[in-house]
């Protein structure tokens, strides 16, 4: 009776740690929202979600490149090729405004937009936006004529010149057709976070911020409704789910 | 007489001639061998070896895997039954000193084995991994 009534050690060890635990995942700020749940596996997307991102310039480290060494090693983009053609799917950015000097250091990827002018342009309908508003390549009908590289104003579309061996199980590629940020949608249909934001956040920098956009109650919508945020070319009206803070 | 005997001597030779077609058709010659492909990790359930029946599953495959992956890349479907890693991560194995067969040589990786016996080419291999992630 006296052991059912008083916790054993073991329990009270396991109650304190867990509460460590959640503590250091509440602590960095990004683990516990972004994304609320797992979707099944058998269901397919919708278009109820849109997948965004928040990039908070004044947080992104100038120098530093966790997001795109990440993003490197998630999906196998270090074959030899040229510097000309190699496969960009992120990369680090740096802007001086000519009249006050300032400088700003920050990722640029594929902008998955609402309007995206890669999918007008491709012929066989590889170029696509998924019902959650992830923008994609289907390379199984990509024939490789780049119209889509050519179209997007943000250069976020690489071609694959060479012949490929050793491509990471989630990530296929292969040459003769054109690829781009997918925001690792395999680790999102999973209730994951995209390999960049995790790195980011690793480092301690907590710069990108994702998550569904459509749920006013997503820790990035919070946000988006808090700060000032802006797209890269507004002008051109293709409302991209990645927004940046700071510029 | 005459004309008998030369008929049975054809027969003869026509019975010779098709019977050693019957033991080179049972019998392939050495050039091209049946297929051997290796042996999966383990059975799909306790009373199936594949995900489908095997006669299905050897006629039917690529129908499955190209369903599958339209219903993967276009709706986020992500489940494992027809996916193409699953059939990698349970068919492809490694030999005994852990190296895993070359998808362009030779007739020892899975796939391969019997797509080179059939003669058709396959395409998966220009972009998806051949074999199981090492962690």
């Amino acid at each position: 009776m006296n052991e059912e009534t008083s916790p054993s050690n073991d329990r009270r060890d396991f109650l304190k740690t867990t509460a460590v635990v959640a503590g250091l995942t509440v602590a960095p700020g990004m683990l516990l929202y972004g994304i609320s749940e797992a979707k099944p596996d058998e269901k397919a997307v919708s278009s109820k979600i849109r997948w965004g991102m928040l990039i908070d310039t004044s947080k992104c480290a100038d120098g530093c490149d966790a997001c795109v060494n990440a993003c490197v090693n998630e999906h196998g983009l270090t074959e030899e090729t040229t510097p000309e053609t190699k496969a960009q799917w992120i990369r680090k950015v740096g802007l001086r405004d000519k009249q006050t000097g300032t400088v700003h250091s920050l990722p640029m990827l594929c902008q998955h937009c609402e309007f995206p002018p890669c999918t007008d342009v491709c012929p066989t309908g590889a170029s696509f936006k998924r019902a959650d508003g992830i923008v994609l390549v289907d390379r199984h009908i990509c024939i490789g004529c780049r119209y889509c590289m050519m179209a997007c104003p943000y250069k976020a579309r690489s071609f694959i010149h060479e012949t490929l061996e050793n491509q990471k199980p989630h990530s296929p590629r292969g040459k003769g057709t054109v690829e781009s940020c997918n925001f690792c949608v395999y680790r999102v249909d999973k209730g994951k976070q995209p390999a960049c934001v995790e790195a980011c956040n690793q480092d301690g920098h907590q710069a990108m911020l994702f998550g569904d956009i459509n749920d006013p109650n997503s820790e990035i919508s919070k946000k988006l409704k808090q700060v000032n945020s802006s797209v890269l070319r507004p002008d051109m009206r293709l409302n991209p789910g990645v927004r940046y803070q700071g510029l | 007489m005459k004309v008998c005997l030369k008929l049975s001597i054809l027969g003869n030779i026509c019975l010779g001639v098709l019977l050693s077609l019957a033991v080179s058709a049972a019998e392939p010659s050495s050039s091209v061998t049946l297929p051997k492909p290796p042996k999966a990790k383990q059975n799909f359930s306790d009373t199936q070896k594949c995900v489908a029946p095997i006669e299905d599953i050897r006629r039917n495959h690529g129908d499955y895997l190209k369903h599958h992956r339209n219903e993967t890349m276009h709706k986020g479907i992500r489940t494992t039954q027809y996916s193409l890693v699953a059939c990698i991560n349970c068919h492809v194995t490694a030999d005994s000193k852990g190296n895993y067969p070359n998808i362009n040589e030779g007739s020892k990786h899975f796939c391969k084995s019997c797509h080179n016996y059939a003669a058709v080419s396959i395409d998966c291999f220009e972009c998806h991994a051949t074999k199981p992630e090492t962690p």
